[in-house]
């Protein structure tokens, strides 16, 4: 029943905003999507003290690391729609944008977060395709909102990429099903998480191997991994910045959790080798890819596009370490990135608003012109740059520590020496926007205190997450239980 | 009796195959989308000699939606979005005889590569997995050898039937309730991409997808 509404709550939403053309409307939907996330954190309190609960005749099912991953969508949700209703307001009111459209934009996204819920609440492997797949459906017309050119070449090639990967997931998926049945599964049930999971052992090796790979592919494709990740930049630059903060701080991170939950099966199966090998090369060579685009960037949306890959890279390694300490760290991280990377984005938005280019060097002396804006990116840079007090130095260090005790240290140095690289670029971009002398000319303004507010929230919240792991350590714990042996 | 099955399988599964080559070797697009059809059918047809065969009416529903959304809607959908465009493949990254040369390659790469799914799944159907394989293959062929955006499209359509093949041979379809939520979402991909080719026509008049270079870093 819990699961249902959770579901329900989004798409309740996206209903008012539908049939109430008022701006008030956005905040209805705001409202809807704290509501989520607030029986996210039940459902998440509720799972770590009594086990997991199923709902919809056992089509949606929640444990520990589907809890975990409602929280973050739902936190993440709730600023970005937040900002979503400041974006809509400027765009419809210098014309951008026309209200019928402005609505569409509403009613898309709710229906979007309502697709990833779907992902992670699913408890079966067919559901979980058909809702990745939901999600580019839908994002499609949400990175293509703006209608430029650019939009719309960014959206085909989106749409393009993305069903090709995720057409090598569902033959995945298919031959991980092909296994489970010759396990002796029943048609009906063997795509369920806990029956592959039960039958991982008699899972025939060969196949559930070739599986594996092609899901790691395709559903790579939507974390961004290397080979095919080439859609990624030009869908976050491109897309509206509430839009982009809900692809790179949670869209990458559901379909990684599609990762996550098919490792622990093939896991079981074959040894942790395989998939650690898999990983260990798919993240070294995102890590390698993001770095060295992200030295000669020119666009500060597609800096931190780039800069989502790396995170994704950084993750990937993480989970091939697989103990379940890496796999609490990689949580955390993917927390930590979300609400740093999706308050950097809307920041970014806001800039671009205020600055009418995205261009890094058509921005500059942004501190001391808008303190606020200038202020909120540079802390978030130094948040998603892996510094302390913020939860992402501490999932990094976890991570590393639970490389070394499985004999990948030398990925972890190859990791570091990477990060090290990606420091300077972007120290080197941010100074250039953030530091200065204003000129005379130059035009100076805040935003008004209701937008600045979630954006410090966002900030502080991630943080709290890393001087206090207290509220989260619980559940981490046992969501990493859920898909480690 | 089982010859009969096998022979009608085999049939339709190489149909589906030699649709994939056809499209390399077609320009106009309307015919391209009567031999996208003509895959659809096809498919169609392998799912219902499989579900008449073992006598699953699940499989035999499915096989339905299948001809009915592969077969019917998803071809008559991008001929009346590409309708008053008179669209044709004129300048392809890799000449027709080429391509048809890199298709029989990657049939036998198919062969090779799927031979270990084939044994393990036995059987006439076991038999044929690599020619799904083959399908998806040449469906990447025509993805990135194509650079209009209805033969991309279609290049899109190849893998998902290519896939979609696979599944049936192997594992007799995946469940009823899933089947239908794959098929509305490789519909509702195509109608999407149709409506974003429509938009890149308005945007940029007639033109070849490897001409948008709008973005790059």
């Amino acid at each position: 029943m819990v699961l249902d509404m959770i579901l329900a709550l989004p798409l309740l939403g996206g209903a008012t905003v539908a049939s109430c053309r008022h701006r008030a409307a956005g905040w209805a939907a705001v409202a809807t999507n704290g509501a989520m996330l607030a029986l996210g954190v039940w459902l998440a309190v509720h799972v770590v003290r009594s086990g997991p609960l199923t709902g919809a005749d056992g089509v949606l099912r929640a444990d520990a690391l589907s809890a975990f991953m409602v929280v973050v969508v739902g936190a993440i949700t709730v600023l970005a729609s937040w900002l979503g209703v400041r974006t809509m307001a400027l765009e419809v009111a210098d014309g951008r944008c026309t209200p019928r459209r402005a609505t569409a934009y509403g009613v898309l996204v709710q229906v979007f977060v309502a697709a990833m819920l779907l992902a992670v609440l699913a408890a079966n492997v067919g559901v979980l395709w058909v809702a990745v797949e939901a999600t580019t459906i839908v994002t499609v017309f949400l990175v293509g909102h703006r209608q430029t050119r650019g939009a719309l070449e960014a959206s085909w090639k989106y749409l393009v990429i993305c069903s090709v990967g995720i057409a090598l997931a569902f033959f995945g998926t298919v031959l991980v099903y092909l296994c489970a049945l010759h396990a002796g599964g029943h048609s009906s049930s063997a795509l369920d998480w806990t029956s592959l999971v039960s039958r991982a052992r008699h899972l025939d090796p060969p196949v559930l191997r070739l599986g594996f790979a092609l899901i790691v592919l395709g559903y790579g494709t939507k974390v961004g991994l290397v080979p095919l990740h080439s859609w990624l930049p030009d869908a976050h630059s491109q897309a509206p910045a509430p839009v982009s903060a809900l692809m790179s701080g949670v869209l990458l991170t559901v379909a990684f959790y599609a990762i996550l939950r098919f490792k622990a099966v093939t896991d079981a199966a074959l040894g942790p080798g395989f998939s650690r090998t898999l990983l260990v090369v798919v993240a070294l060579s995102s890590l390698a890819v993001a770095a060295s685009l992200l030295l000669t960037q020119r666009d500060y949306k597609r800096m931190l596009a780039y800069h989502s890959i790396e995170h994704m890279g950084l993750i990937a390694l993480g989970a091939a370490a697989g103990i379940p300490l890496a796999i609490a760290a990689v949580l955390l991280h993917i927390l930590g990135h979300g609400l740093a990377k999706s308050v950097l984005f809307l920041t970014s938005g806001e800039i671009m608003a205020a600055e009418g280019t995205s261009r890094i060097d058509g921005v500059h002396a942004l501190l001391a012109r808008r303190p606020t804006l200038g202020g909120v990116f540079g802390v978030g840079l130094v948040a998603l740059l892996g510094l302390p007090p913020f939860s992402l130095f501490s999932s990094e260090l976890l991570m590393a520590r639970a490389e070394f005790q499985v004999g990948l240290g030398w990925a972890a140095v190859c990791a570091l020496a990477v990060m090290v690289v990606i420091f300077v670029a972007v120290t080197g971009h941010a100074r250039h926007m953030l530091l200065g002398a204003p000129s005379t000319t130059d035009a100076s303004a805040s935003p008004p205190a209701w937008v600045a507010a979630p954006l410090v929230v966002g900030l502080v919240a991630c943080g709290l997450i890393g001087v206090l792991a207290w509220p989260l350590s619980g559940l981490l714990q046992a969501a990493a239980r859920v898909v480690t042996p | 009796m089982t010859s009969t099955y096998a022979t009608a399988l085999t049939l339709a599964a190489g149909a589906v195959l030699i649709c994939a080559v056809v499209v390399l070797w077609v320009r106009s697009v309307r015919s391209v989308l009567a031999v996208v059809a003509t895959q659809g059918v096809a498919l169609g047809c392998v799912a219902m000699t499989l579900g008449l065969h073992v006598g699953d009416a699940g499989l035999v529903a499915t096989a339905g939606v299948e001809l009915a959304v592969k077969g019917i809607a998803i071809p008559m959908l991008i001929g009346r979005a590409a309708g008053d465009a008179p669209d044709r493949e004129r300048r392809p990254l890799v000449n027709v005889p080429a391509s048809l040369v890199a298709s029989a390659a990657l049939i036998v790469v198919a062969f090779a590569a799927a031979r270990g799914v084939a044994t393990f799944v036995g059987a006439t159907g076991g038999g044929l997995v690599p020619v799904g394989v083959a399908t998806l293959l040449v469906g990447f062929l025509v993805l990135v050898s194509r650079r209009r955006p209805v033969f991309q499209v279609v290049g899109l359509l190849l893998v998902d039937n290519g896939v979609a093949l696979v599944a049936f041979l192997c594992t007799a379809g995946v469940p009823f309730l899933i089947e239908l939520g794959v098929s509305l979402d490789a519909l509702l991909g195509v109608v999407v991409l149709m409506v974003l080719a429509q938009r890149l026509r308005s945007e940029f008049g007639d033109l070849d997808l490897d001409e948008l270079r709008e973005l790059h870093d």
